[in-house]
């Protein structure tokens, strides 16, 4: 990956909040430059958690605030930040909104905190979260970057939510937790074990890579 | 931009300062509803070891969960003798839902506390006791509901720190649990022979008998840890079920 600071706008007049430059750094992750699909960052937890549909998207949703509220820290510190240590700087800011997230939800919502809190833990090492606070945060102002963040996020989040859905459909025949064939009246449906394990989520990305690929003609230099 | 060693020193102590007091704050704040939280949930898996109970609680609110909780309910302490045990090492008085089965685990058995939970609801009568043991992964636990007959297993919980999601994880799943009910400890001379989950799924029923479950497919070593970790707590809460049969019998004549 290179860095992408981008070029300092010329002086003009006041941009827009949502000028066309910044809808780019929230819709070019959800499939040009998606972190997961394209820049394949990330795989760790989009294995780990998608067996289900609504541990995913809590932890989606996780993903979308930590890196929404490490890029605007960096943002905001980028000029006070010293060069030689930024990057523990980034893994103290990014640890510590982790750890908020998994506290918040200890004490509100426990299930999930049960079934997800190795996986919270993890999000300090997802490379989508330093990858973007190393390449943009640090080079750009705090809105741009809060606005990048909630691009990755969201780019990362559609692809766990589409391989949990197929998991958990294949998996276990429901959505969210619902029976769905059990309510479309089709009993017995047959499971498929491989969907729950690991190897499930590699395939289903693979499908989903393939398509995206098929469709953008992304190949790999 | 090269910042002097000086600035760089300073510049790691403040945010070490302000990030290490924002997490202390937010620990503090929101330390009593965690605390709140992690004993619902014990409560939710006390009262899940009866089938009962625990397809009542998927639509409870927390403070249901509570009143029911202390409705049908009694907690004691036992040690290995089967000897009540009301205060602990200190002199402080014991409560049941406060003993730390894990610590406990780690302490050789003729030390540890065993609390029991009583359930009493219309006439039916459960103790339910807590298991530690540990899996393929991480520990696991659970909550045994017994009969006052020390055989009959009423129903039983289980939850894990770490097992596969599918495979080990499946011993949290209505499911797996529900294999347990009805099954019975005791053999026709009344030893303790406990319940075994066998190897292999779908087994058909004559394998299984009264003292074995159907397995869980691919997941056989936490099977194993949870059949040890029921052997084991089983035979420790025996001496409370020898004793306490007399009790009530004593009492019963005295009224």
């Amino acid at each position: 990956m290179s860095t992408e600071t981008l070029e300092a706008p010329v002086v003009k007049e006041k941009e827009s909040l949502l000028s066309k430059r910044r809808k780019k750094f929230v819709t070019d992750p959800l499939n040009d430059d998606n972190p997961i699909t394209i820049q394949v960052l990330g795989i760790c937890s989009a294995l780990a958690v998608t067996t289900q549909m609504k541990p995913t998207f809590v932890m989606a949703l996780s993903v979308i605030f930590v890196m929404i509220f490490s890029n605007l820290a960096i943002s905001l510190l980028r000029n006070a930040i010293p060069t030689r240590v930024r990057i523990i700087v980034q893994l103290a800011i990014v640890a510590t909104l982790v750890t908020l997230v998994n506290e918040v939800l200890k004490a509100y919502a426990f299930d999930m905190y049960k079934e997800l809190s190795v996986f919270i833990g993890l999000i300090i090492t997802n490379c989508i979260v330093m990858g973007r606070l190393e390449a943009f945060a640090l080079g750009n102002k705090p809105y741009d970057s809060v606005l990048d963040g909630l691009g990755s996020g969201l780019g990362y989040s559609w692809i766990i939510l589409t391989v949990a859905f197929f998991r958990e459909l294949w998996g276990s025949g429901k959505v969210f937790g619902y029976p769905v064939f059990e309510a479309m009246g089709i009993e017995n449906f047959a499971t498929n074990g491989l969907m729950v394990s690991p190897v499930g989520a590699f395939i289903v990305l693979g499908f989903i890579i393939w398509i995206q690929r098929s469709k953008t003609g992304y190949v790999e230099h | 931009m090269q910042q002097s060693n000086t600035y760089i020193i300073v510049f790691s102590l403040v945010l070490t300062i302000i990030l290490g007091g924002l997490l202390s704050g937010v620990s503090q704040v929101l330390g009593p509803t965690q605390k709140k939280a992690v004993e619902l949930d014990t409560k939710k898996q006390i009262l899940g070891a009866i089938p009962a109970e625990k397809a009542a609680l998927a639509t409870m609110t927390a403070e249901q969960v509570t009143a029911r909780y202390e409705e049908v309910i009694t907690s004691s302490v036992t040690n290995i003798q089967g000897e009540l045990v009301t205060e602990d090492a200190s002199g402080n008085t014991l409560i049941a839902e406060n003993v730390n089965i894990e610590k406990n685990y780690k302490l050789p058995a003729e030390d540890r506390l065993f609390p029991v939970f009583k359930y009493t609801s219309e006439g039916n009568v459960a103790y339910i006791l807590p298991t530690f043991g540990a899996g393929l992964w991480d520990a696991i636990w659970g909550y045994v509901a017994i009969s006052s007959d020390f055989n009959t297993i009423q129903g039983i919980s289980m939850a894990h720190r770490g097992e596969t999601p599918g495979l080990g994880a499946r011993i949290t799943e209505d499911e797996i649990q529900a294999r347990y009910v009805g099954k019975q400890i005791l053999d026709g001379n009344g030893d303790l022979v406990s319940v075994t989950m066998i190897k292999g799924e779908k087994n058909p029923e004559s394998k299984l008998g009264p003292h074995k479950v159907d397995g869980m497919a691919g997941a056989t070593i936490t099977g194993v840890g949870v059949n040890n970790m029921i052997a084991a707590y089983l035979d420790y809460y025996k001496n409370y079920f020898d004793n306490n049969v007399e009790v009530s019998n004593a009492l019963s004549m005295n009224q």
